[in-house]
C-alpha cells in the first residue's frame, strides 16, 4: 500500500489521492461537461438544473452553487477540474485561490506581490514548522 | 543522425496566456515577465530546433478522469488548441513530428516504457503558454512540437527518477532516428505555486533557486527528491516540476547554463525559465 498519511500533514493542502478521486468523481466529471460552450450556457441558464442532471451528492452541488472551493475540494474536487467552474464565470486562478485562503481578492494579490505566502509555520502540521 | 541540442524548461502560467491574448503584455505587471524571455527569444531564433519534444501536462482538458495515462506521447501530425473553458487560445494549431514521435514511442516501449500512444490530442495553456514566451505570436510556430503528456494531477505522478530515466532513453531514441534533425526537450510547469486550500499563494525562493542550480550541479540529488518534500516545500502545484527531470535526463550526463529567469509573483506562481546545453 501507498502511505499518504504524510500528505495529510501538510497545512491547508489536499492531495488528489486515489480515495479523493474516488469520491468527487462525478463532481469532477460535471466540470470537465462545462468545456463545451453549449453545456456552459445550459449551467449558466438553470444551474441547479444541470446539477441535477449529473449523480453527485446533495454536498457537491451545494459547494458548486455556492462557489465554495475548499468545500468542494472537500468533496473530492480537484482544482484543474473545477477550474472550469470559474472559467465558466469568468474568473482567473488568481481569484478561486484567493477565495479559498480567508482573505480577500486584493489582500490576496498584495501577497502575491509582496512575494507570496512564506513557507515558515506552513511545512507540518505534525511538527509545527 | 537526429541529435538533442539543448534543455529548455518554463513555468506555463495560464494567466500569461490571457494577458498575452488580450494584449496586456506591456502592462507594469507582465512587462517584466515577458521582458525575462528576450534573450531566449533571440537564442531561439538562431538555434531553432525542428523539432521540439515538449513535456508537459494536460490540465483536466484532453484527458478527464475517465482515462488518465502517466506517461503519453502525441504521434499526430497536428494537435489543435484546447477550449479549457474560455473557449480556445487565438494562437496557431501545433504542428507534430508524427514519423519521429512513433520512432520515439516505439524505442521507449521496447526501452520498457509504457508510454501511451495518442493520435487525436487538444493541447491546452500547459503546452501553449511555453510556445508563446519563446515565440511570441507567429503565424505558425516556427517548428514541430512532439507533445509528452505526464499525469502530475491524479496521485500518485510518475516519481522524479522515473522522468529523468524517461528522459535518457527519449535520447536514446531520438539519437537512433536516421533523419539529421535539431532536437530541443522542453520541461515545463513549476516552479513552487499552490493553486487550492487555505495554503493557497505559497512560494519557496530558496528551493526554487537550488532546484535551478542542482539542474546542473547535482541533478543526481533531484532524482532522489520524494514527492512529499515537492509538494510540503514549494506548494502543491510545484510537483509539476517531475516534468523537468525529463529535459534534464534527456541532456545526458553533464549539461551547462547557459541562461536563468527566476520571477514572482506570476499570478499564484514562481516563475522559473532555464536554458541548458549538453556538454560532453
Amino acid at each position: 500500500m501507498t502511505d499518504v498519511s504524510e500528505f495529510d500533514d501538510i497545512p491547508g493542502t489536499t492531495l488528489f489521492t486515489a480515495q479523493r478521486s474516488r469520491k468527487g468523481y462525478w463532481l469532477n466529471q460535471f466540470c470537465m461537461s462545462l468545456m463545451r460552450a453549449e453545456n456552459r450556457e445550459r449551467f449558466k441558464a438553470d444551474e441547479r438544473a444541470y446539477l441535477d442532471e449529473w449523480p453527485m451528492t446533495e454536498a457537491q452541488k451545494q459547494a458548486v452553487l455556492a462557489r465554495d472551493y475548499n468545500a468542494c475540494i472537500a468533496e473530492g474536487g480537484n482544482i484543474y477540474f473545477l477550474a472550469k467552474i470559474f472559467a465558466t464565470d469568468g474568473k482567473s486562478y488568481q481569484y478561486a485561490a484567493g477565495t479559498m485562503t480567508g482573505m480577500t481578492q486584493e489582500e490576496y494579490a498584495e501577497m502575491m506581490l509582496r512575494g507570496g505566502r512564506s513557507i515558515e509555520g506552513a511545512r507540518s502540521i505534525k511538527e509545527g514548522r | 543522425m537526429a541529435r538533442i541540442s539543448a534543455g529548455v524548461t518554463s513555468s506555463h502560467v495560464p494567466a500569461i496566456a490571457a494577458a498575452w491574448d488580450q494584449g496586456r503584455a506591456d502592462d507594469d505587471y507582465w512587462r517584466p515577465i515577458f521582458a525575462g524571455f528576450e534573450w531566449s527569444k533571440r537564442w531561439i531564433a538562431e538555434n531553432m530546433p525542428d523539432v521540439v519534444v515538449l513535456v508537459y501536462n494536460d490540465h483536466a482538458s484532453a484527458f478527464s478522469l475517465e482515462l488518465i495515462p502517466t506517461f503519453a506521447i502525441g504521434c499526430a501530425d497536428r494537435f489543435e488548441i484546447a477550449d479549457e473553458g474560455y473557449g480556445p487560445r487565438p494562437v496557431p494549431a501545433v504542428e507534430g513530428h508524427a514519423d519521429l514521435a512513433w520512432h520515439i514511442a516505439q524505442s521507449t516501449i521496447l526501452d520498457e516504457f509504457d508510454m501511451t500512444i495518442i493520435n487525436r490530442l487538444d493541447v491546452d495553456h500547459g503546452l501553449t503558454v511555453p510556445l508563446t514566451l519563446m515565440f511570441g505570436q507567429p503565424e505558425a510556430w516556427p517548428t514541430r512540437i512532439i507533445p509528452i503528456a505526464v499525469n502530475v494531477v491524479q496521485y500518485p505522478p510518475p516519481t522524479g527518477n522515473r522522468c529523468f530515466l524517461l528522459g535518457q532513453a527519449i535520447r536514446r531514441a531520438v539519437e537512433s532516428y536516421p533523419e539529421d534533425l535539431n532536437v530541443h526537450v522542453w520541461g515545463t510547469g513549476g516552479m513552487s505555486h499552490q493553486l487550492q486550500g487555505p495554503r493557497a499563494g505559497l512560494i519557496n525562493r530558496e528551493f526554487d533557486t537550488a532546484f535551478l542550480d542542482r539542474l546542473t550541479t547535482d541533478p543526481e540529488a533531484l532524482r532522489k527528491m520524494p514527492h512529499i518534500e515537492y509538494v510540503r516545500e514549494a506548494g502543491s502545484e510545484a510537483i509539476e516540476l517531475v516534468m523537468w527531470l525529463v529535459m534534464r535526463g534527456a541532456l545526458g550526463d553533464h549539461a551547462k547554463e547557459l541562461y536563468r529567469f527566476y520571477h514572482v509573483p506570476t499570478s499564484n506562481t514562481a516563475l522559473g525559465h532555464i536554458v541548458l546545453e549538453p556538454t560532453s
